[in-house]
């Protein structure tokens, strides 16, 4: 199964490399990792998403925590969560498909957001399910490049 | 103003630390000019940095102090490498200095460096590159506390040239807040009730003493516990001293090259308690198969361990002193009946059977004209001779292979710190160095080294050390021509295809002492064992003794890769 966790961290160099090397040398796999500043410029939050049964996230959670510049450790898999994700998307467009493009993206409310003679790029946020739509309605007019971020996500509520 | 070099001596002293090991190189000049000018700290130059990381290690390991060693940058610091990863298999204190190219060059391949933080990443507690020079007494400090508390372990320091020599106005810095690491020492009021349930219940309740027992210094509290309830003991190799060997109560080391009392008593037990362990696989064996009718309680600080290799019914997380003593309080229970004798019997019994079937088989070979062994010394003979000679105080180091397991068997260890090996990694070489750092602890006590013709061939540069230092080791080779471990394997592995194991030639071992200025001795024969071990013993200085061996003897009991801990096999299933 796959489970988001939500990693606090010191705002340091060298914490990311001790972690990403933590799941190398454990062999658990890292399906996506965001990180960033938080609300304490000290701090940093790192947000992953790890497949694995039970056994294997716990052991994920606890080796983090082993790690002294590791400030806390939260599964919120199984919490009321908002999740993001963001898709950068460089579609082929000629005059005539355009207009389709467009109207399409209006529908997914993603923006353009800059304009080629022959391309667009698109900008698209949301949960994972989304950001799939949105790569599969553009398909048939070719995809040039995609770019996309790992899941950020937040517990909803006052927590 | 102060230099950084003389900011870390400083922070060193502070600290406490009275010894470095250590081999100087370009990007360490300032650091070993500036100790030199320290009363306090004594500088011990090895011959080869791994020797400096060992004998650090054998120093943490009898002391209970942090080991500290220190090494130039690039191949100094990779020479380090194997000791670090000793060091943080066996949750060993120690810090670990390493000198680094200078700021501005560090990313540029420059002469001499190498990205140390990088490499002992995965086999350190933690590291550090220091940046600026302000940060070191922060540092240092954070390396110390880190190293020593929770579950102890090597912490790296990487010290670039400028750093070390840049000038700057001396802070103490005294208290250390590191909010991401905050180990908790004692146990869970309700986990400990559980357990005391568990254990007021139980009927053949089993102790099994790791690492942990001896680094947490508890083991008064494991005897008390163990006396009141008449619950046998076993230890893992890093366990072994954590109670005394003659105790009625000790059953020895467990493991796939355990006692057989001590695995079957394992299997027996219904609740099997975990001190201070790990369930590695050279303790467990199959895991499906181990202890397979008891409950199981882990008492260990370090959260990760439990549930890692084997599921623990109830864990306990916490410092084992502060645990036993919590435990110790809440139970109110008698004693139990002594359960072990039974199994000890069947144990007897089926070693009687197996001696009858090998005397056969023994007389058998004689008259198909099978070389006489009558005169050679049997491993196990050294072992006894040396429980005859060694005082209690006395300090033995191990290498890896045959000599080590015959040691971990046999030895009448009387007291915790005495039995220094390298227990998870299992490095050669490590044997003569951790007796440096142990001679060097304790200069009164004797101190022998116990090893074998390859480990020592490994280990050997330290020799010099000891010359130097007028350090009076006793080092015992174990000479069987043979790297007897791995040709163990390949007799039940490879159908006894011996690849690579064999020493065709080899160095006369006493000239290499005597090159030493060593004295150098050798036993060919049963009948000179107990004389020369006495003579090794009675000589003031650094002494060497090999003792040559049949290769034939493998080590047994021996439990085979997916097998269980009863399913160990003896020397009559020999593929020869």
């Amino acid at each position: 199964m796959r489970h988001t966790l939500a990693v606090l961290v010191e705002n340091r160099p060298g914490v990311l490399s001790h972690v990403a090397g933590l799941f190398a040398r454990r062999g658990y796999n890292i399906e996506s990792l965001v990180v960033g500043e938080t609300e304490d410029k000290t701090v940093s939050r790192i947000t992953l998403v790890v497949e694995g049964d039970e056994r294997v996230i716990e052991q994920v959670s606890k080796q983090l925590n082993k790690q002294i510049e590791v400030i806390k450790v939260n599964d919120i898999t199984n919490e009321e969560t908002v999740d993001r994700q963001m898709l950068l998307l460089k579609v082929t467009a000629d005059q005539a498909a355009r207009q389709e493009i467009l109207q399409l993206m209006e529908i997914f409310r993603c923006r353009v957001v800059d304009i080629g003679r022959r391309s667009l790029i698109i900008e698209a946020t949301g949960d994972e399910g989304k950001l799939e739509a949105v790569t599969q309605s553009l398909r048939p007019f070719g995809i040039k490049e995609l770019v996309r971020t790992g899941k950020v996500a937040m517990v909803r509520g006052p927590k | 103003m102060e230099s950084g070099a003389e900011i870390l001596v400083k922070c060193l002293e502070s600290e406490g630390v009275e010894v470095i090991f250590g081999y100087p190189g370009g990007a360490a000049l300032e650091i070993f000019d500036a100790l030199q000018k320290s009363k306090q700290i004594r500088n011990i130059l090895v011959r080869h940095e791994q020797g400096a990381a060992h004998a650090a290690n054998g120093y943490a390991r009898v002391s209970g102090k942090v080991g500290v060693c220190l090494a130039t940058s690039g191949p100094g610091a990779t020479n380090l490498i194997t000791g670090v990863a000793t060091a943080y298999m066996d949750s060993i204190p120690m810090v670990i200095i390493t000198g680094q190219v200078p700021s501005g060059m560090v990313g540029t391949d420059a002469f001499q460096e190498v990205d140390i933080t990088g490499i002992s990443d995965p086999i350190s507690k933690h590291n550090y590159l220091v940046k600026d020079t302000k940060d070191l007494p922060r540092i240092v400090k954070e390396a110390f506390y880190i190293a020593k508390s929770g579950r102890p372990g090597p912490v790296l320091i990487d010290i670039p040239k400028d750093v070390a020599a840049s000038l700057v106005e001396y802070k103490e810095y005294s208290r250390v807040d590191l909010r991401g690491y905050k180990p908790n020492l004692t146990g869970h009021k309700g986990q400990v009730k559980q357990v005391v349930q568990l254990i007021t219940k139980a009927q053949r309740p089993l102790f099994c003493a790791g690492g942990g027992v001896i680094s947490a210094q508890a083991e008064k509290e494991l005897l008390f516990l163990a006396e009141k309830l008449q619950a046998p003991v076993v230890s893992t190799m890093m366990g072994l001293g954590s109670i005394p060997r003659e105790h009625p109560l000790s059953l020895g080391m467990l493991g796939t090259y355990g006692l057989a009392r001590a695995n079957q008593a394992t299997q027996a037990c219904d609740l099997f308690i975990a001190l201070g362990m790990r369930f590695d696989d050279r303790v467990t064996g199959n895991t499906q198969k181990f202890a397979p009718q008891a409950k199981i309680i882990h008492i260990d600080i370090d959260t990760a361990e439990i549930g890692k290799n084997v599921r623990a019914d109830v864990p306990l997380v916490g410092d084992l002193k502060i645990i036993l003593k919590q435990i110790m309080e809440c139970l109110d229970c008698s004693k139990k009946e002594a359960w072990w004798p039974e199994v000890e019997a069947e144990v007897a019994r089926q070693q009687a059977n197996e001696k009858a079937n090998e005397n056969k088989k023994g007389k058998a070979k004689e008259q198909a004209g099978g070389r006489e062994l009558a005169d050679e010394v049997h491993p196990a003979e050294v072992i006894t001779a040396l429980n005859r000679v060694l005082p209690p105080e006395a300090i033995i180091t191990t290498d890896v292979g045959q000599h080590q397991i015959w040691a971990a068997q046999g030895l009448n260890l009387q007291k915790p710190r005495t039995f220094i090996s390298s227990g998870g990694l299992g490095t050669m070489g490590y044997g003569i160095p951790a007796a440096v750092g142990a001679q060097v602890a304790f200069p009164q006590r004797p101190v022998v080294v116990i090893t074998g013709d390859g480990s020592f061939q490994m280990g050997m540069p330290e020799l010099g050390t000891c010359l130097e230092e007028d350090l009076p080791l006793k080092i015992i080779i174990f000479n069987n021509r043979t790297l007897g471990m791995v040709k163990q394997l390949q007799d039940h592995y490879c159908e006894g295809r011996h690849v690579s194991v064999s020493f065709r030639k080899q160095p006369e071992f006493q000239y290499i002492a005597r090159a030493y200025g060593a004295l150098g001795l050798c036993v060919q024969k049963k009948a000179e064992l107990s004389e020369k071990l006495a003579q090794l013993m009675r000589h003031p200085g650094l002494a060497v003794l090999e003792i040559v061996l049949a290769a034939e003897h493998n080590v047994y009991p021996m439990v085979l890769a997916g097998k269980g801990l009863d399913e160990m096999v003896s020397e009559v299933c020999v593929v020869r």
